[in-house]
């Protein structure tokens, strides 16, 4: 695949929307790891929701 | 199951659980198939390799502007319906139609230099997508920086109903104002004028591009739903203990 002599301004599009995309999916995977921990923790100390009260 | 049903956020989690694996797996098989579209298109006869910047900056563009309207939409379901879910899908919205919009601007910028001669002329189209970008990031600063998340959500909402007046400008910038930026070329009266070995690929990460911001809604949505879960746990917490 030959670039051509703007070789450089495509290269570096595609990189910054793969870094751009990249950085998004990080955030979301962290992002849900940690809220379900925290749910988890506290629903291992019995705070449970409103919801799920019985009685 | 009626559309309604989708108002439970337990529902919806479950729902988003099933169909999330499917979505990413579709996400990935689309755009790698639309990469490998685009990378392997033939040169433009003016613009030679650099129209394969088109096949992220166009997709890019038109999600950056659906997220805004999607969020418009969000903004009367939190103000008028109240609709339990209306705010979480905005909020969702937001760093996702950001990054499109961030995406598009760069790669616009990269492609203008060598086609252009410039990385940014001060015309309607890039001003008006700039004022995009600037929006969400004031939505999403409203959203982070609200002491109490109902006033966040509110204001957001009332900032998404204005600026939805920027789309249109956005649209028909090329045709009200002199632009160094082209008119439209894929959805117009008339047809495409892109020749379809290069409008090919462009629809097929198009497809990708809207696999890709769905998925990532969807994410976003169970992400921000089990943070108000925990908000919500920790209030009662609280509440006991002063109790």
């Amino acid at each position: 695949m030959n670039l051509g002599p703007h070789a450089d301004f495509i290269v570096a599009a595609y990189a910054v929307t793969l870094f751009v995309v990249a950085a998004l999916i990080a955030w979301v995977l962290l992002d849900y790891s940690a809220q379900r921990r925290i749910l988890g923790d506290l629903e291992e100390r019995g705070v449970t929701r409103r919801s799920r009260r019985k009685g | 199951m009626a559309v309604i049903d989708l108002a439970n956020p337990t529902r919806f989690l479950r729902i988003v659980d099933r169909v999330l694996p499917w979505l990413i797996g579709a996400t990935v098989f689309l755009l790698a198939v639309g990469l490998y579209r685009a990378l392997n298109a033939p040169d433009d006869y003016q613009q030679g390799a650099t129209v394969k910047i088109m096949f992220l900056h166009v997709p890019a563009a038109w999600f950056g502007m659906f997220g805004w309207a999607l969020m418009s939409v969000a903004a009367l379901g939190t103000l008028v319906w109240r609709h339990p879910l209306a705010d979480v899908s905005g909020k969702a919205v937001a760093p996702i139609g950001a990054a499109f919009t961030f995406i598009c601007l760069v790669t616009g910028s990269l492609w203008g230099r060598p086609t252009w001669g410039t990385y940014w002329v001060w015309d309607a189209r890039l001003t008006s997508m700039l004022v995009l970008l600037l929006l969400y990031l004031g939505v999403l600063a409203l959203y982070w920086t609200a002491e109490e998340p109902g006033r966040g959500a509110r204001a957001a909402a009332i900032l998404s109903l204005v600026g939805a007046v920027n789309l249109p400008i956005i649209k028909f910038s090329v045709d009200w104002w002199n632009t160094l930026h082209q008119p439209a070329s894929v959805f117009r009266i008339g047809g495409s004028t892109i020749d379809p070995s290069l409008l090919t690929p462009l629809l097929i990460m198009g497809l990708a591009f809207t696999l890709l911001f769905v998925t990532l809604h969807l994410a976003v949505m169970r992400n921000e739903i089990l943070r108000r879960r925990i908000r919500s746990m920790r209030l009662m917490q609280a509440q006991e203990v002063h109790a």
